[in-house]
């Protein structure tokens, strides 16, 4: 995107205007919406409580004194009678990261009012989001199916079971939540709600295309955050 | 006075070039501010009682709806001390009470006291009342959000209430919850009291987060034409600083809290290591109680600091309004400000020396706690030099104000104390950190509270608080809280222990019961000052004297609506535009010893002072 274009104030780049945006007066991020910048600031938030759980979990897996289980093999998928490590798991992140490629071209198409093209990313990513969270109820249950609970596993280390079911469980919520609100953006999109700049219920936010992008910041955190889960639970 | 001209003269220099830089160019205009870069927000105007006063999206009436709630919740928790300092006064003197009793009242006291009343009101009442005023914004940029976050602060009250009515009661733990013993058998409330406790706090973490988005976008995104970041008012530093420690504190809180809640209901081993209970293994294992200690305390220490910087951040523009003079290096109070916040963030362990760590951390933490008293005694001589030769108005605001300063100076003098660990490890555990503590983020804290109140009072409700009362109000608190803190000290000393229930045929028993019972009195005595306040709320609602615009002559905004006290909207027609910092008190060569916000530098050509 192109900078704005502010009246009175000549946007420097780099540093120095950086300095001189903090200086000025009224806004301290030049032309960003306000709900765009509050999106930033709740996932700095939200980036500490998945910290948290991340540091808990190495802190859990360094301390406890039963060995713990090999994700290669706890993890494994059976294809075609051969077990493939992390089939599944590999698979749900293509998918999702995907899902992260078409809520960016949504984003692309809202902002030049293509509200068809735009409507339909967003309920594909929907669907991709969808699609994850399935694909996380079948490894739930099959891990569960193979004996691991939140508090013993046939493995190794309880809280093995104990931390994935948390952390996965606490990110697929905010995968659930993201599907949820896409689903709602996908019909305000195709009812025109942000070409009319149709207000809230209970509120006066007139709708706008940046609703799309703010949205699009939050997916891509969760994705984000699938990344480092990833690497941390299952690569670890 | 030859230096303070200079000094401004920089100012105007460094500002006046940000301002109006880059656009205008032929015709100096002085009174020139850039046009608005954001269009008018439309507000959502209530039009019955509900939309008007209860599910309302006004920040003002938000704020005082935190404001009354976190008062109930004090008053819980003011009535929990008492029937404490009852039982270590008096022992046996309360029939019902028992150690169980005691204990939860303990924990209920301290968790309510730090976040359901402290960190209610300052961020959630005075925030949501102030922010928007001082920015010079018309309400909060999502005033929807806004309203939610007070309804989930009030099912989070409601939830912690709860618990005091389920079978067990309340949880016992201590504030701190530490596990193991917080949800194993035996310790009061390990039941459903633990839980509801750890529900709420969720909750509480997430309304906050709401409000105190609320805030920061407010602040960085939303301010008037003129008003730069470093001519806001130091409150709203202070809270903004604040509300960023708390977006980045609270986290720990609530993965503390949910890990806690699954090792209870789904039996996991987060917290809990392997447990002998009369001979027999419990269920539990394999997990490190101290990490649960880590995550309290990454959050706990920025806490006091959510709870001390606004108290920072206001009682600087109480003491500059009522000595009328400006704020002594007021760059530097910004800077200590934000500087105190990120230190925060790397002094945790200190809480945890007897736990049990490596040396070398513990003297990283020592020396972490040790340098954040560098910027707080810089701001304590910035309030001193604010006063120094002042016009000082011996009001009952500026009571409270000077009551501040001894309280917290004693009280941070005992946190250096507190900070090595060498004299922290015999200390611990003793009466000498309750009076720490309560000294430093209890009482004044409390003193800000109350000199704010009567300060912006008369904005609120349009009239003053009675002076006389108020008066009374703080002799009989200020002298009963040191009547009740500094002996605690010496307590402390002779090595009695907190938290225990009584002191049974210990050697403590001839030399400290003496002085229990005096502190307990004292106690009485202070709590129940605290009602003069709400009868002279309640007196002067009706009868007092009506303040008019601006009754301190105070040169911030929110003494500048249209209306007193402001309506739904704030500005009238017309957003303020700032031309100075809210700080021009007593300036030499102007017509009065304050000039507005407001004021364009055409009207006070001559002064120096043009342009702040």
């Amino acid at each position: 995107m192109s900078d704005p274009k502010i009246e009175g104030l000549e946007l420097k780049p780099g540093f120095r205007g950086m300095a001189q945006d903090t200086g000025s007066d009224q806004t301290m991020f030049k032309g960003v919406h306000w709900g765009k910048a509050m999106m930033w600031i709740f996932l700095l938030s939200d980036t500490f409580i998945f910290s948290c759980f991340l540091i808990s979990y190495m802190k859990g897996r360094g301390s406890t004194p039963v060995e713990w289980p090999n994700p290669s093999e706890v993890f494994a998928l059976n294809a075609f009678g051969v077990p493939v490590p992390l089939l599944l798991i590999a698979i749900m992140t293509f998918v999702l990261i995907t899902s992260s490629g078409t809520m960016a071209l949504a984003v692309k198409y809202g902002y030049e009012k293509n509200r068809k093209m735009c409507g339909w990313l967003v309920l594909a990513t929907a669907l991709g989001g969808l699609t994850f969270v399935g694909m996380q109820a079948f490894e739930w249950s099959k891990l569960i199916h193979e004996g691991v609970r939140p508090w013993e596993n046939p493995f190794g280390a309880p809280q093995f079971g104990s931390f994935f079911f948390m952390i996965t469980g606490f990110h697929g919520t905010h995968v659930t939540f993201g599907v949820i609100f896409l689903f709602i953006y996908a019909y305000k999109v195709f009812a025109g709600h942000y070409d009319e700049g149709k207000r809230g219920w209970f509120t006066t936010m007139k709708g706008d295309y940046v609703e799309i992008e703010i949205l699009g910041l939050y997916w891509h955190f969760v994705d984000l955050v699938w990344v480092f889960i990833f690497a941390f639970f299952y690569l670890w | 006075m030859s230096e303070e001209f200079n000094d401004n003269k920089t100012i105007h220099a460094q500002s006046s070039e940000t301002i109006s830089g880059g656009g205008s160019s032929a015709a100096p205009d002085i009174d020139y501010v850039r046009p608005a870069e954001v269009e008018e927000q439309d507000l959502y105007h209530g039009h019955s009682f509900i939309t008007k006063w209860v599910f309302c999206q006004d920040a003002k009436v938000i704020g005082v709806q935190y404001f009354l709630l976190a008062t109930f919740t004090g008053i819980v928790g003011l009535i929990l001390s008492w029937l404490m300092r009852l039982q270590l006064g008096f022992p046996g003197a309360a029939g019902f009470m028992t150690a169980e009793h005691y204990y939860q009242f303990v924990t209920m006291h301290g968790m309510i006291m730090v976040v359901y009343f402290l960190t209610a009101l300052f961020l959630g009442g005075f925030g949501n009342y102030l922010i928007p005023l001082m920015v010079g914004a018309r309400d909060m940029v999502f005033p929807y959000l806004n309203m939610v976050s007070f309804w989930m602060f009030f099912i989070a009250v409601g939830v912690l209430m709860a618990s005091f009515f389920v079978p067990g009661g309340p949880t016992g733990a201590g504030w701190t919850l530490y596990p193991p013993q917080t949800i194993l058998e035996g310790t009061p409330g390990s039941g459903a009291g633990i839980l509801l406790m750890c529900g709420s706090l969720i909750l509480f973490v997430a309304g906050f987060t709401m409000g105190g988005l609320n805030y920061l976008i407010t602040i960085l995104q939303a301010r008037t034409r003129g008003m730069t970041l470093m001519r806001m008012p130091l409150t709203v530093w202070g809270i903004f600083t604040a509300t960023v420690l708390a977006m980045l504190a609270f986290p720990a809180l609530l993965v503390g809290a949910l890990m806690m809640s699954l090792d209870k209901v789904l039996g996991t081993s987060f917290f809990m290591p392997t447990i002998l209970k009369a001979g027999e293994v419990l269920e539990y294992g394999g997990g490190s109680p101290i990490l649960f200690q880590h995550l309290f305390w990454f959050f706990g220490h920025p806490e006091v600091y959510i709870v001390a910087l606004p108290a920072f951040g206001i009682v600087s523009d109480l003491i500059s309004v009522h000595s009328r003079k400006n704020i002594f290096g007021y760059r530097m109070m910004v800077w200590a400000i934000v500087g105190i916040g990120a230190l925060s963030f790397f002094v945790w362990a200190h809480h945890m020396y007897v736990s049990g760590m490596n040396p070398w951390f513990g003297f990283f933490f020592a020396t972490t706690t040790l340098i954040i008293a560098v910027p707080t005694a810089m701001k304590v001589y910035n309030w001193i030099l604010t006063l120094w030769r002042g016009n000082i108005r011996m009001n009952t605001v500026m009571l409270w104000c000077l009551g501040f300063i001894v309280t917290f100076v004693n009280g941070g003098i005992t946190g250096i104390f507190l900070g090595n660990v060498s004299v922290d490890v015999p200390l611990s555990d003793t009466y000498f950190v309750i009076a720490h503590f309560h000294m430093v983020m209890g009482i004044a804290p409390l003193m800000v509270i109350m000199g704010a109140v009567y300060h912006w009072f008369p904005l609120v409700a349009g009239r003053f608080l009675d002076e006389k009362l108020g008066k009374w109000h703080f002799w009989t608190t200020f002298l009963g809280a040191y009547s009740i803190y500094f002996p605690m000290h010496y307590l402390g000393f002779i090595g009695v222990p907190r938290r225990y229930f009584e002191m049974y045929d210990s050697p403590y028993m001839t030399s400290a019961v003496g002085m229990n019972e005096f502190i307990s009195l004292a106690a009485f005595l202070v709590g129940a000052a605290q009602f003069i306040l709400i009868y002279n709320i309640i007196k002067t609602l009706k009868t007092g004297k009506r303040a008019g615009s601006n009754p301190w002559k105070a040169c911030s905004l929110e003494w500048l609506t249209p209306s007193v006290p402001p309506e739904h909207g704030n500005w009238g027609d017309r957003l303020p535009v700032v031309h100075r910092w809210c700080y021009d008190y007593s300036v030499p060569g102007a017509k009065e010893d304050f000039i507005t916000q407001t004021t364009p530098p055409s009207e006070v050509q001559n002064t120096g002072v043009e342009k702040t």
